[in-house]
C-alpha cells in the first residue's frame, strides 16, 4: 500500500531529522564549558525572585476555550465545504444555521467581556 | 506480516507506552507531552486506516487545541507543578482493581461483537470519502440532525465554560 | 516529455526505471523515490533559508536606508552562509532547573512544524510532493505542532520572560488560527477538494478576485501566526527582553530563526498557493518549469509585501492585536462564508461572469457595512475632549493654534 500518506509519514521523518542533525553536530563541533554564572537564568542580570511556573491569568484559558469551539466547528465544516458544488441550497442553509448559532456564541463571549484584555 | 502491519504494531506500542507515561511521570509537561505523543499515535492510527481526514483533524483539534488548553489550564492551577508529591493516593489498590475490571469486561464484550472479527473492506478508489461525509451531514436523511445538535453543544460547551471561568470577582 | 518541457518527471521515471532495474519490487523502488525526494525538498528548503536570511537582510537595510550586509562576497551574498558557519561553533549553553526533554525538543520541532507544510507545496503541476486530499487542513495540522515547539520552549527554559512571552505567542497564535481557518473553507468551496494543487487548478479566474475579503483576512492571519511586525509582541524587546527563545543560544536559537524566516517564505507560498493562482500562466501546464517561475514571482510579490508591513508599520500592543482578531476578523469571518456560501448557491445557475460579478458585489457590500460599523465603534471609543473653560482666552484665528 504505497500511497500519499507513505510520502507525508517519511517527509515527517525526515523534517524531524534534518533539524536534529544540524543541533547534533553543532553539539559536537561546539565548545562545552559551563560553568555556574553563565547556566544561571537570564534575567536582566538580576536574580531571579521565586518559581519560574507562577500561577498565569485566566484570560489565557479563556481564548483557549473559545478558540477550541471554533476549531472543532470548523473541522465540521471542512465535508461540507468539499461537498459544497453537490449541495442543495437547503443543505447550504443547514451549514448557516450552524454558523449562526456559533456566531451567537462568539457575541455571548463578546457581551461578557471574555474578549476583553487588560 | 505486511509492512502496514509491522508500522501498526509499532505505533499502537508507542501510543500504550505515552498512555502509561501520562499517568506514571512526574513532571506536569512531562506528562502533557507524553499525552501529545500518544494523541500522535492515534492520529497515524487514523492514517494507516486510510482516513485521512480524521488523522489530520486529531491532530488539529486534539495537539493544535485540547493540548493547549490542558496546558493553560495546568498553569492555572498552582502547586500543581511540583514533583515533590507522591503521586499515589491511598485507594489507588481499589481504582486500579476498577480499572482492571472495567477493561476486561470491555475486551469480553468487543471480543463477542461480530465487528471484531470482520475484515475490513477496501474502500472504492473512486470515491472521495469526504465528499461523502460532507454530503451525508446535511442530509435530512443522513446527519443533518445531529450535524446541528453538534452546533448546540458546542454553543454550550462555550457558554458553559466562560460563565465558569470567568473572573466572578469584578461583577 | 523532453528535458526541456518537464525535467522532474524525467528525472522520477527515470531514477524508478534504474531501480526497478536493479529487480527491485515496484512499492519498494517507489518507497526510496519518496526518500530521496522528500530529503531533496526538505534540504533545499532549509539551505533556501539561508539565501532568504540574506534577501531579508539587505531588504530591510534599504527601506530603512542602510547598506545591509555588503562585506563577505559580492552584495554580501555570503554573509548568511558566514554566520551559519559561525553558528556551528557557537556553545549551547543550558540553563540550570531547565526541563532538558521540551528544551532540547522546542527548536526541532518549530522547524520540523514548518518544513512538514512542504510536502504538500504545489511549485508547479508536477513539482509537488503529493497533491493530498486534506491538503489545506494538513497545513493548518502542521502549524499546530510550530505552536507545540513554542509551548516547550516556554515551559522547558525555567526563565519567566520566555514563560511569558510564549503565553502571548500562543495566545496571540491561537486566536488568529480561527479567522485563517475560517477563511480557508472559501477556497475549500469554491474548488470542492482540500488538496491544493486542485485548489489551483480550480482558480478561474484567481481566488483572491472572488473572494477579496476572504484573501485579506487569510494574509494578516498568517502574518500574525508567523509573529512578525507588527505582531511581533511575542518577543518585544522592550517588554519581554526575547520571548520565548531567550535560554537558546548556538544552532538551537538559529532553529528559531530558521523557523521564522522559513515560516513567512512559506505563508508567502502558501497565499500565492491559494489565493493567487499558484502556477497557473501561459504555457504551465505544458512546461512545468514555467509553472514553478509563475509561483516564485507571485511568491516574491506577496513575500515583498510581508517585508513592507515589517519594516514600515510599528507594533500593535497585545490588546489591540486580540481585539482586532476576536472583534473584527472572526465576526467578518463567518459574515464572508455565510455570503458567499448563500451569493454563490443562488448564483450558480447563471454563467461565470454573472457569478463572480455577484461575489465581488456582495465583497464590497460586506467591506462598506464593516466599514461603517468600525465608524460607528471608532466614534463610540473616542475619548471627550477636554473642553476648555469659559474664563480661557480664544485666539481669534483657531487655525494659528491648529497650525
Amino acid at each position: 500500500m504505497v500511497n500519499d500518506w507513505v510520502y507525508i509519514g517519511l517527509f515527517i521523518l525526515i523534517s524531524l531529522f534534518l533539524p536534529a542533525a544540524a543541533i547534533l553536530i553543532a553539539g559536537w563541533l561546539a565548545p562545552k564549558k559551563p560553568n555556574k554564572i553563565k547556566n544561571s537564568t537570564y534575567e536582566c542580570g538580576i536574580e531571579t525572585v521565586g518559581d519560574t511556573w507562577v500561577q498565569f491569568r485566566v484570560q489565557y484559558y479563556i481564548y483557549a476555550l473559545v478558540f477550541l469551539v471554533f476549531d472543532v466547528e470548523t473541522v465540521f465544516l471542512y465535508p461540507w465545504a468539499v461537498a459544497y458544488r453537490q449541495l442543495t441550497l437547503f443543505a447550504v442553509l443547514e451549514a448557516v444555521v450552524f454558523l449562526l448559532l456559533l456566531a451567537g456564541g462568539l457575541i455571548y463571549a463578546w457581551k461578557k467581556g471574555a474578549l476583553q484584555w487588560n | 506480516m505486511t509492512a502496514v502491519q509491522i508500522v501498526f504494531l509499532a505505533v499502537a506500542a508507542l501510543t500504550l507506552a505515552a498512555a502509561v507515561m501520562v499517568v506514571s511521570l512526574r513532571r506536569m509537561m512531562q506528562s502533557a507531552l507524553a499525552l501529545i505523543l500518544a494523541l500522535v499515535g492515534v492520529a497515524v492510527i487514523f492514517a494507516l486506516l486510510g482516513s485521512g481526514f480524521f488523522a489530520v483533524s486529531q491532530v488539529v483539534v486534539y495537539i493544535g487545541a485540547i493540548a493547549i488548553l490542558i496546558i493553560f489550564a495546568v498553569m492555572l492551577t498552582q502547586n500543581s507543578m511540583s514533583p515533590e508529591h507522591s503521586q499515589m493516593n491511598p485507594g489507588f489498590l481499589y481504582a486500579a482493581l476498577g480499572s482492571a475490571l472495567l477493561f476486561s469486561s470491555l475486551v469480553f464484550i468487543l471480543s463477542m461483537w461480530v465487528g471484531f472479527y470482520a475484515i475490513p473492506v477496501n474502500l472504492d478508489p473512486s470515491v472521495d470519502t469526504i465528499t461523502v461525509l460532507g454530503l451525508s451531514l446535511t442530509d435530512p436523511q443522513g446527519f443533518a440532525l445531529p450535524f446541528e445538535i453538534v452546533s448546540v453543544l458546542l454553543l454550550a460547551a462555550l457558554i458553559g465554560g466562560i460563565y465558569i471561568a470567568r473572573d466572578h470577582h469584578r461583577d | 516529455m523532453t528535458f526541456w518541457t518537464d525535467p522532474i518527471g524525467l528525472l522520477d521515471a527515470w531514477l524508478f526505471a534504474v531501480l526497478t532495474g536493479w529487480g527491485l519490487p515496484a512499492d519498494v523502488s517507489r518507497i526510496i523515490l519518496y526518500i530521496l525526494g522528500g530529503f531533496v525538498l526538505a534540504t533545499g528548503a532549509m539551505v533556501f533559508t539561508v539565501f532568504l536570511i540574506w534577501l531579508e537582510r539587505k531588504l530591510i537595510g534599504r527601506f530603512q536606508d542602510r547598506f545591509g550586509p555588503n562585506r563577505v562576497g559580492p552584495f554580501g551574498i555570503f554573509q548568511t552562509v558566514a554566520d551559519m558557519l559561525k553558528i556551528f561553533t557557537k556553545e549551547f549553553i543550558t540553563p540550570d532547573g531547565a526541563d532538558l526533554i521540551p528544551y532540547n525538543l522546542a527548536p526541532i520541532l518549530s522547524v520540523a512544524g514548518v518544513l512538514f507544510v512542504w510536502a504538500v507545496l504545489p511549485f508547479a503541476i508536477n513539482m509537488l510532493g503529493v497533491n493530498l486530499n486534506v491538503g489545506v487542513l494538513y497545513v493548518v495540522a502542521a502549524g499546530a505542532i510550530g505552536e507545540l515547539g513554542m509551548i516547550l520552549a516556554g515551559w522547558g527554559s525555567n526563565n519567566k520572560f520566555a514563560l511569558i512571552g510564549a503565553f502571548r505567542a500562543i495566545g496571540q497564535m491561537i486566536s488568529y488560527e480561527v479567522p485563517m481557518i475560517l477563511t480557508l473553507l472559501v477556497p475549500v468551496m469554491f474548488t470542492g477538494s482540500m488538496g491544493l494543487n486542485d485548489i489551483v487548478k480550480a482558480q478561474n479566474p484567481w481566488f483572491v478576485v472572488v473572494a477579496p475579503l476572504a484573501a485579506f483576512i487569510f494574509f494578516i492571519s498568517q502574518v500574525a501566526e508567523n509573529a512578525r511586525a507588527p505582531f511581533d509582541l511575542t518577543e518585544a524587546e522592550s517588554e519581554l527582553v526575547a520571548g520565548f527563545n531567550i535560554e537558546y543560544s548556538g544552532l538551537k536559537f538559529g532553529m528559531f530563526y530558521v523557523a521564522e524566516f522559513l515560516h513567512a517564505f512559506t505563508i508567502s507560498v502558501l497565499f500565492a498557493v491559494i489565493f493567487l493562482g499558484g502556477w497557473l500562466g501561459p504555457g504551465a501546464e505544458k512546461y512545468p518549469w514555467l509553472g514553478l517561475l509563475y509561483t516564485m514571482i507571485k511568491t516574491t510579490v506577496v513575500f515583498f509585501t510581508i517585508l513592507l508591513m515589517r519594516a514600515g508599520l510599528p507594533r500593535f500592543r497585545i490588546d489591540q492585536v486580540m481585539d482586532l482578531n476576536w472583534k473584527l476578523f472572526t465576526p467578518l469571518a463567518i459574515g464572508i462564508l455565510i455570503v458567499t456560501a448563500v451569493v454563490d448557491k443562488s448564483l450558480a445557475l447563471f454563467t461565470p461572469t454573472i457569478r463572480v460579478l455577484g461575489l465581488l458585489a456582495a465583497n464590497l457590500v460586506m467591506l462598506l457595512v464593516t466599514l461603517r460599523f468600525l465608524k460607528i465603534f471608532a466614534q463610540k471609543k473616542r475619548r471627550p475632549l477636554v473642553v476648555p473653560s469659559a474664563s480661557t482666552e480664544l485666539p481669534d484665528d483657531i487655525s494659528e493654534v491648529l497650525l
